[in-house]
């Protein structure tokens, strides 16, 4: 059963896919094409730490596990549209010109953000696998906790890149921050007072 | 540099708008000034269609979307409308568009529009120079800016129901800048009335600077004796001055400003470089001669 509904996630987690797809091929991408994409990705890419990071306060909420067994693919499926996001940006947009890439990246700090938290993911999706968690054991869980930096990482991506934080970076580190307060655990600081 | 309209204008769109231009009556003589072509990207000075012009806008009046302005503007109601001149004058005037309308005969300019986030569109405006309008209203020799002044309405404009900007939407010029041939009030474009997403029924339009500093539904200019403060300087000083002329040395503190793209052109064309003031250094650089641009950014 799970086997069936994990291969049905699978496929609904593609839809950002399908959806840039069907713009490119139906030519309804808009005035600045390039721009679409590499924002569609972006964006996707924040909700699918969003969606990952909401695993474990589902877990709490409904007090059932089966939330844990999506996490992997969600975590791995962040690390699949921020490459895509990278890459247009390197190939669509700056068509592989690395000397103006390297710029941005040394002197523009969203960009710099941006990539840093795309190579903190790295280490994430290679120790993502079952085995690598037995070899890890306790340091599993300490490298994956890099998940809140990077998303704190992405969210700023995006708020340093928009001209204004009204609506849509605001709305994005709200969401963050909802999801990173499940984190703290208020009883334990609480009780030291 | 001049170029005839042929050389820039498809045909069908040219001989559309000398339909539409004799329609509404305008005046027949049109000018076209235009920026210089490149010689890597001869594509780049091809009219923008009207379909992107008027669907891609940034008017935070409407919303930060770039979708916003035209979905949630098509009822603004933009008549009546008049412009007080103000400020630094011997008299204030206040001007109907049915007086303007009749007091400055309209004429076709072909300007490239380049946004600071980047991006860019060739347009045909419909307008009149700027500094007709001013010379109405005699200025005291106290002058030395000219302060712009958008509408405030927030039951019409929804963006305006939110802090995103110092509202209403304030700009200013230099009074030399201001009366610079190529600054131009707009309103019209594509040979049509100008269409409300793109600040009907009267904009300014200065082309060598970036596209928020050519605001937009004007019902106040003031000459003033002090350098006005934007509502973008307001929003981030460090970000955005009062200049903000087209430069590609000087970057956005968090943006290259060096290259920009093509609006319409598609997935596989790619950017294009700035040019020092848009293009238009032959007209405008000697206004800035001995300044420190990137000090006057």
């Amino acid at each position: 059963m799970i086997r069936y509904s994990k291969i049905f996630v699978f496929l609904l987690c593609l839809w950002p896919l399908y959806s840039i797809i069907y713009q490119i091929f139906y030519n309804k991408l808009g005035a600045e094409p390039v721009d679409k994409i590499i924002n569609h990705f972006g964006e996707w890419t924040l909700i699918f730490i969003f969606l990952t990071l909401s695993m474990s306060p589902l877990k709490k909420i409904t007090n059932s596990t089966i939330w844990i067994k999506y996490r992997r693919m969600l975590g791995l499926f962040v690390f699949f549209y921020a490459s895509i996001h990278l890459l247009s940006y390197v190939g669509l947009d700056y068509r592989f010109d690395f000397q103006p890439i390297i710029n941005d990246v040394l002197k523009k700090k969203f960009v710099f953000i941006g990539f840093a938290a795309w190579l903190l993911l790295i280490p994430l999706a290679i120790t993502s696998s079952n085995k690598m968690m037995k070899i890890l054991k306790h340091n599993w869980k300490k490298i994956h906790r890099l998940i809140y930096v990077i998303g704190i990482f992405g969210v700023l991506h995006f708020i340093w890149l928009s001209k204004t934080i009204f609506f849509k970076p605001l709305i994005f580190l709200a969401i963050l921050i909802f999801l990173l307060l499940f984190r703290v655990n208020f009883k334990k600081s609480s009780s030291k007072i | 540099m001049k170029i005839s309209s042929t050389q820039i204008t498809p045909e069908k769109f040219y001989k559309n708008r000398r339909k539409f231009i004799k329609q509404l009556g305008l005046a027949s003589s049109v000018f076209y000034f235009a920026p210089t072509l490149f010689s890597t990207a001869n594509a780049s000075n091809k009219l923008t269609e009207y379909r992107y012009i008027t669907t891609y806008n940034n008017y935070y009046e409407f919303g930060t979307g770039k979708n916003h302005p035209v979905e949630r503007s098509q009822n603004f109601i933009t008549d009546p409308w008049s412009i007080t001149i103000d400020g630094e004058v011997e008299k204030k005037i206040t001007l109907s568009m049915d007086d303007i309308k009749k007091m400055f005969p309209v004429e076709e300019r072909i300007y490239r529009l380049r946004c600071v986030e980047g991006w860019s569109m060739v347009i045909p405006w419909l307008g009149f120079p700027l500094n007709k309008l001013l010379k109405k209203a005699n200025p005291t020799s106290k002058a030395k800016f000219v302060k712009f002044e958008s509408i405030l309405d927030p039951e019409q404009m929804i963006g305006q129901r939110y802090p995103i900007l110092d509202w209403p939407y304030k700009e200013g010029l230099r009074i030399d800048e201001a009366m610079h041939p190529l600054t131009i009030m707009v309103t019209g474009l594509y040979g049509k009335e100008l269409p409300n997403q793109n600040g009907s029924p009267i904009r300014l339009m200065v082309p060598w600077k970036y596209g928020f500093k050519s605001a937009k539904a004007i019902v106040r200019i003031s000459f003033v004796e002090k350098m006005p403060t934007s509502s973008w300087m307001k929003s981030s000083p460090r970000e955005y001055g009062f200049y903000s002329n087209v430069n590609p040395n000087v970057d956005h503190p968090r943006w290259s400003q060096a290259t920009e793209r093509v609006i319409g052109e598609g997935i596989m064309s790619p950017r294009i470089p700035t040019l020092m003031f848009n293009g238009y250094e032959g007209e405008v650089a000697h206004l800035y001669k001995d300044m420190d641009l990137r000090k006057y950014y």
